[in-house]
């Protein structure tokens, strides 16, 4: 555990192109469960790669693949910018 | 063994690591499509022989990221590995396929599978590409930090299956001894509740992993009662340590893997951080604009090829069972068996078969995009649109084909991970209008506007599809606020890498699809059709020679027609039109013909039936001698057909896929429900308007 914890905010606010480190992943069970096996784990790199033609949802780069996820979900991953 | 198979292999792995390709290569066209017991899931074995010639069987489990479930496909490949599927043994070794260009990721399975104390080979496929990424992998260190042979492969050129197929036949197959390493308070948790569970030695301990990392609601939906309590405890217990029951083992394997990738990938070059082909098309295919432009382009060129390339087989096919019937005829003496081959049997099964081309060229597309990874994309752009009525990207698909056919629409969305979702997506699937309504709408659009230009016909038929879909929102919205109430699910969807597709397995996969609508089409559908020959022909009157109208409204059939007559006349339609409607069960198209039937017209060329059909119908007149098919009459008879369960052949897939018989009948009820109300509204609105 860091001593001097990073600020955080949630995935959804990053921009395309921007990268942050998942701090925490607050979303009911089974969801997080899910989005940590797709790779998505505490203190993994993820880089928003673009916004769906209608905003949403977002497409993340994360583990070397390509993964997609709503806004509404991405918003409880909270991530320290890089 | 019994059966003559020395061993059973299954093969595991990411969806779009080239899973398939091994299979095909493997077994070549020793495959079987069957189903698990129980489930709509499809269960897909081949055979092939060891290096020594023993007979091995491989079992083709579901793309599957976790042995966490997610959708039933999951559910399937975790129980088949877990040996919970009464009658289906454990396999007895796991080939599990990883991408070589992301280990990183793909590992993470692999890990998974080291746990079921099955003996594992590690397929390594796609190292080509690997190595044009400029990626090194140290083979002899990623064998020894594993502990299970790891075959370098290129499926999609062959490179690599006979050495697979060598470590599977060895004998002795090891056990694997490696694995990830969890906290010592976790494994001491396991080992506990893992003697408390019904369950082998070999799969306890994965499975008390599974009970521990499920949260309260997952407890009580999954949890056998007499063990949520010590679940319930050891969780709180590791909690009490600062140990997250469900992270803590994902974090252990992604670590572990972790470690091995660093210590046996070198990188050659420095780590481009460049785009890629497939990051490049991506730049255009999901683009605000072009990408729209490049969706619309895809879904059009799709269907054009399904109504205007499909439309040549379809004429040879409907050829072949007309003059099959007609030969039929005169071989036969006249009579109610020569009735009952030709009309019922040859007809009725041709009404179905002749949809074969179509179904084929859509499966033919949805392999292609598929395959190609464009999917994904379609889900990625529509997703916005369908979660706006609580429904997935993934159901958008679906919806899609069901313009051509509500069956192989219905047969897609077995990917939709959520039951609830996937039912709804059932539910509305056959509101879109398939491609057996064509006929009808020409019909009634010919007797409709007679004189109108192409421009006004086309928009007429426009309108309809337009009802159609608006109708599926709809009620899709009122389904998941409803009676399947669930939350918009959450979507978690891979975008991998575009890649040229396997022309063949789209081909294999597509004709496995075909067989599979053939043998419906051979069985529940003859059966049916031969009924509603039945319901046409008796009782048959008393004189023989009374024309076929006459008979026909003296059969079953046409007393139905005549018995719903008060229920459709607020509707504007008559017994004749009731009798059309029945016969529509078996498939709308039939309309026309049951209609030439009932004003006793007949032509040998089809093309020229549907003009004389419409001639004999704009003659027909009410017993006030006003004319029957007024202008409000037909657009009453299209909006039924738009909104009205009529096909029993979609009703036995539904049946199949929900494996229950109440989404079909409720099914039947709701749509017909809805399509006699709104026919209700158009006939008597139009009527308070003065319209005729």
């Amino acid at each position: 555990m860091d001593n001097a914890p990073t600020p955080s905010e949630p995935l959804s606010t990053l921009q395309p192109g921007q990268r942050g480190k998942v701090t925490a992943i607050v979303l009911p069970g089974a969801s997080r469960g899910r989005i940590m096996e797709m790779g998505l784990t505490i203190g993994a790199t993820v880089e928003v790669v673009r916004f769906a033609p209608l905003g949403d949802p977002m497409e993340l780069k994360v583990r070397g693949f390509h993964l997609s996820l709503r806004k509404a979900d991405a918003a409880g991953i909270q991530v320290a910018r890089l | 063994m019994s059966d003559g198979i020395f061993r059973r292999v299954a093969i595991a792995g990411n969806p779009n690591t080239g899973k398939s390709t091994i299979f095909n290569a493997l077994t070549g066209l020793r495959q079987k499509v069957g189903n698990y017991p129980g489930v709509t899931v499809e269960k897909k074995t081949g055979k092939f022989f060891s290096s020594h010639g023993e007979a091995m069987e491989l079992i083709d489990l579901p793309g599957s990221y976790s042995l966490q479930v997610r959708s039933p496909d999951e559910a399937v490949a975790r129980d088949l590995l877990l040996g919970r599927i009464a009658g289906v043994p454990r396999p007895d070794v796991i080939i599990a396929v990883v991408d070589a260009s992301n280990l990183d990721r793909h590992l993470y399975i692999a890990a998974q599978m080291l746990e079921l104390g099955i003996p594992v080979v590690v397929a390594l496929n796609m190292v080509d590409v690997a190595e044009e990424h400029g990626l090194v992998i140290d083979l002899m260190a990623l064998r020894e930090r594993l502990g299970v042979p790891v075959i370098p492969m290129v499926a999609s050129k062959g490179t690599g299956i006979i050495e697979l197929k060598q470590a599977v036949s060895r004998t002795p197959l090891h056990k694997p001894e490696q694995r990830a390493q969890l906290p010592i308070v976790y494994e001491t948790e396991l080992a506990a509740l893992g003697k408390k569970l019904p369950y082998s030695a070999e799969t306890a301990r994965l499975e008390a992993m599974l009970l521990l990392s499920l949260d309260d609601t997952g407890l009580a939906e999954q949890c056998d009662p007499a063990h949520r309590a010590d679940v319930a405890a050891a969780q709180a217990r590791l909690r009490t340590h600062g140990i997250d029951p469900l992270a803590a083992p994902v974090d252990a394997r992604y670590d572990w893997v972790a470690a091995i990738c660093t210590a046996v990938i070198h990188r050659h070059g420095e780590d481009s951080d460049g785009l890629t082909i497939s990051d490049r098309l991506d730049i255009v295919l999901t683009h605000k604009l072009w990408g729209w432009l490049a969706f619309l382009g895809m879904m059009t060129a799709m269907f054009l090829c399904i109504f205007l390339v499909a439309k040549w087989p379809m004429d040879w096919i409907s050829a072949v069972v007309d003059a099959v019937a007609s030969w039929t005829k005169a071989q036969m003496p006249d009579g109610d068996l020569q009735s009952l081959v030709s009309d019922g049997v040859i007809h009725g099964v041709g009404a179905v078969v002749v949809f074969l081309p179509q179904i084929l060229i859509l499966f033919f597309f949805l392999g292609l995009l598929e395959d190609s990874g464009y999917m994904a994309r379609a889900a990625f752009i529509m997703d916005r649109l369908m979660s706006r009525v609580g429904l997935h990207g993934k159901s958008f698909v679906p919806m899609l084909s069901s313009f051509a056919c509500a069956i192989p629409g219905i047969m897609a969305t077995r990917t939709i991970e959520n039951r609830k979702d996937r039912f709804v997506t059932i539910l509305v699937a056959p509101l879109m209008s398939c491609s057996a309504r064509l006929p009808v709408y020409t019909l009634m659009i010919a007797l409709l506007l007679p004189a109108a230009g192409l421009w006004q016909k086309a928009g007429i038929m426009l309108s309809m599809y337009l009802l159609g879909i608006v109708a599926a929102f709809g009620m899709a919205w009122l389904f998941k606020k409803t009676l399947l109430r669930s939350e918009t699910p959450m979507l978690l969807l891979e975008l991998p890498p575009y890649r040229a597709p396997a022309i063949r397995g789209i081909i294999q996969r597509m004709w496995e699809r075909g067989v599979i609508f053939l043998r419906r089409a051979g069985t529940v559908i003859l059966a049916l059709n031969v009924l509603l020959w039945a319901l046409l022909h008796y009782p048959k009157p008393a004189d023989p020679a009374a024309p076929e109208s006459e008979r026909i409204a003296n059969s079953i059939g046409g007393r139905a027609g005549k018995m719903i007559e008060p229920a459709i006349a607020p509707l504007g339609f008559d017994w004749k039109i009731g009798i059309g409607l029945v016969g529509s069960f078996a498939a709308r198209e039939v309309f026309v013909s049951t209609m030439s039937q009932v004003y006793d017209v007949a032509d040998e060329d089809e093309d020229k039936l549907l003009d004389r059909v419409g001639t004999a119908m704009a003659a027909e007149k009410r017993d006030t001698g006003a004319p029957m098919f007024t202008p409000l009459v037909c657009l009453s008879i299209m909006v039924f057909y738009v909104l009205a369960m009529q096909c029993l052949s979609t009703v036995a897939i539904v049946r199949r896929e929900t494996n229950s018989w109440r989404w079909p009948l409720f099914q039947i009820a709701y749509m017909n429900a809805l399509a006699w109300l709104a026919s209700f509204l158009v006939y008597q609105g139009g009527k308070l308007f003065g319209w005729q």
